[in-house]
């Protein structure tokens, strides 16, 4: 996917002037939020769980060569093949010929945000390949040919009223009567999706977790897409990033608890599911074939420098839900696949820092994502830590580096600062005259352009307090 | 820390905002520490706590900042700030400084004894000896993101408030929920930030209440200028200043009487 992170603040306007996506915001806004509020509140330690998930990443990063090696070991041991993807071109490359060697006609795809990561889908329509997407969410946006906008419910910005005519036009024309409720679209997706599965040839599917001791790999889904991704077609490809190795089944099952709670406020997803290999002999289905595409694509960049807390991200999405800008805007106007704060610490590692200005600034700092991330981010801290290479770099835009660095000057100092202050506040207090308040003032870089600005009361605290302090000791 | 017989010695940091744009936050904050038994001073040398340059990614001078701000603010028992952000950032002085042994040392001694406003007034000075305060007045209360998440700031204002004759206080939905100013973001994204203070109005103004309360300049100045464009009736005070009984004046960016 071609990032447009670089005009993320045309893209912003444009949202928020957007009806339609509006609505769909608006509908989906608060009940993420309000699931997972009360999925922590009936948890008892939720805080002391959100620890332990942190603990069990952070260890796994710091031996990620060993935990790797082991989980690479058992997948072969367990008779499936490992592959090592430097980047989005050689797990593209791999996954290719994997299929072709397969003689595949059809692929199915359950959900999968390091897939929308290498582009996987256009690379192998591409190919030749049929894909279908069969998580619903995705299947909606694959029709509509538009990226996920959220990176568990991708179709978020949809509303019921575009996805219905979506289908109208993609399963039956215009002469069927259109259909209008969400269960009829669902059984219609559903018989749809079916007959794909039936006929697949290769199924390719994430990981939520890959467990180091096992080699088992863990998928939830709410839908039993991924089930039927993996179990139907006699080639199964998991594609996952080198981040999603764990140690045990029980530090797995750990991080389980806190991903069904943090992303949809359920105490664990309708789906779980542990893959460990290909169908044995005396196994009835599965996959005769089965390959495990382990993806670096600057994850061990990120291990070795100030990025690396990014690593332990789970993806739940429960940062997206509580970010006041996603929640505004939606993802698109993020411009690549990884949107809200995650997304806006994750894309300027892929596509560059200065490629994505905008990105790391477009934020309040106001730390609701880290509070309520599962393995603890300290999102604003990291995006303040992009800001800092931005203003070392001289990428910080031209008035308002000077503005701060002035600022800054002044503040320096005080003896200069006093005077200039209170010339400053008188002249405010002047443009507010009476009223206390101006509605346009000059060199305002944006605040009037939908606030008032209080001018304050034309002295200030500093020079009343010498003042009275030296009336008393008259 | 102080003997318990003798009153503590607190240096005020009043904040730029609260000494450029509303000195009787900064008049509030000394009324209410002197009526707990607190010797007040306001340092000589305090400009900027150094949050915009933090913010802005500009360490170097947030570091001078920080090093001018502690070289004013040592040497007292606590230091005291009306705002949850700018106690925060002092709060990140010791990291920010920690290259120089020395200072962080001394950013870590300050930083010890350095308390939000109402945190100080409740958390270490047990919520005693008020100066007598009336506002009859129903309210709601924003918490500002900084003190709320990085000081936990949430119960303190209440407390105090409760304790507020003729006062009602009625919460908003999202009462923890940006108000989009966020320093430099509200007018680098004035779009985003206008939806954000929109929302923010308008969960206000479903409370019916008359005041909107903070304990923080920056989202007041915001909230003001915006319910003041929307033509909304709401007047915006400092926490401190109904707690110190100053709040019949004339609210932030409202009408001089």
């Amino acid at each position: 996917m071609k990032s447009t992170a670089h005009r993320f603040k045309a893209q912003a306007t444009a949202a928020l002037a957007n009806a339609e996506l509006q609505r769909a915001l608006h509908k989906a806004g608060g009940g993420f939020v309000d699931k997972r509020r009360a999925a922590v509140a009936a948890f008892p330690d939720f805080e002391g769980l959100r620890e332990r998930g942190k603990r069990i990443k952070d260890h796994t990063l710091c031996h990620l060569d060993v935990y790797l090696a082991r989980f690479a070991a058992q997948v072969e041991a367990n008779g499936g093949k490992v592959h090592w993807a430097e980047d989005g071109e050689a797990a593209r490359r791999i996954i290719l010929d994997i299929c072709r060697r397969a003689r595949a006609r059809s692929v199915t795809k359950a959900k999968t945000m390091v897939g929308e990561e290498i582009g996987i889908n256009d690379a192998l329509e591409a190919g030749g390949f049929e894909v279908v997407e069969t998580d619903l969410g995705e299947y909606i946006i694959q029709l509509a040919k538009e990226p996920p906008s959220h990176i568990i419910a991708p179709a978020i910005h949809k509303t019921r009223e575009q996805i219905s005519a979506l289908f109208d036009q993609h399963h039956h024309g215009s002469h069927t009567p259109r259909l209008r409720e969400v269960p009829e679209l669902v059984d219609e997706a559903r018989q749809v999706l079916r007959n794909k599965f039936l006929g697949a040839d290769v199924g390719i599917t994430g990981a939520n977790f890959l467990v180091a001791d096992t080699g088992t790999v863990v998928l939830v889904t709410n839908e039993g897409n991924a089930d039927l991704s993996l179990t139907l077609p006699d080639t199964h490809i998991v594609l996952a990033g080198i981040e999603k190795v764990v140690p045990t089944l029980a530090d797995a099952t750990t991080l389980l608890r806190l991903l069904a709670r943090s992303a949809t406020g359920q105490e664990i997803s309708t789906y779980t599911t542990f893959v460990t290999g290909a169908r044995r002999p005396d196994e009835p289905d599965g996959p005769s074939d089965y390959h495990v595409v382990l993806l670096d694509n600057g994850r061990s960049r990120m291990l070795a420098d100030e990025f690396r807390e990014m690593l332990r991200c789970i993806r739940c999405g429960a940062c997206l839900n509580h970010c006041p800008v996603y929640s505004a805007i939606g993802g698109h106007a993020y411009g690549w696949v990884y949107p809200g704060p995650m997304g806006s610490v994750l894309t300027p590692q892929f596509v560059g820092l200065d490629a994505a200005y905008d990105l790391p600034n477009a934020c309040t700092l106001n730390g609701r994502c880290q509070s309520v991330c599962p393995v603890k981010i300290p999102l604003p801290s990291l995006l303040r830590r992009l800001r800092e290479r931005q203003f070392e770099r001289g990428h910080t835009k031209g008035a308002a580096r000077w503005a701060l660095r002035a600022w800054a000057w002044l503040a320096q100092r005080p003896r200069l600062y006093r005077p200039l202050a209170g010339s400053a506040v008188r002249l405010l207090a002047l443009l507010g005259g009476k009223r206390g308040r101006a509605r346009r003032l000059p060199l305002d870089p944006g605040w009037t352009v939908s606030r008032d600005f209080p001018t304050g009361a034309g002295s200030t605290f500093q020079a009343q307090w010498h003042k009275r302090r030296k009336q008393g000791d008259d | 820390m102080p003997e318990p017989s003798r009153s503590p010695r607190v240096a005020l940091f009043v904040t730029c905002l609260a000494d450029l744009l509303r000195p009787q936050v900064g008049f509030a904050a000394v009324k209410l520490l002197e009526a707990a038994g607190c010797r007040v001073e306001v340092p000589e040398g305090q400009t900027c706590c150094g949050q915009p340059a933090y913010n802005s990614g500009d360490r170097a001078d947030a570091a001078a900042l920080a090093r001018q701000t502690i070289a004013a603010c040592e040497g007292y028992d606590y230091v005291v700030l009306p705002s949850g952000s700018c106690a925060g950032m002092l709060h990140q002085y010791p990291q920010l400084l920690a290259d120089d042994p020395a200072w962080a040392e001394r950013a870590r001694r300050l930083t010890a004894r350095t308390h939000e406003l109402t945190s100080f007034l409740t958390d270490v000075l047990g919520a005693k000896a008020l100066p007598p305060a009336r506002f009859d007045h129903t309210v709601t209360y924003h918490d500002g993101c900084a003190g709320l998440r990085e000081l936990g700031v949430k119960r303190q204002p209440r407390q105090l408030l409760a304790q507020v004759t003729g006062l009602n206080l009625i919460e908003m939905r999202d009462t923890d929920v940006c108000c989009g100013f966020g320093g430099t973001f509200c007018v680098k994204y004035p779009e985003l930030s206008t939806r954000m203070v929109s929302d923010k109005c308008a969960n206000i103004a479903a409370t019916g209440a008359e005041v909107v309360l903070a304990g923080e300049l920056g989202c007041l100045f915001n909230i003001a200028g915006r319910l003041a464009r929307e033509g909304r009736a709401v007047k915006a005070l400092h926490v401190a200043e109904v707690l110190a009984g100053m709040g019949d004046g004339p609210g932030i960016g409202e009408e001089r009487s």
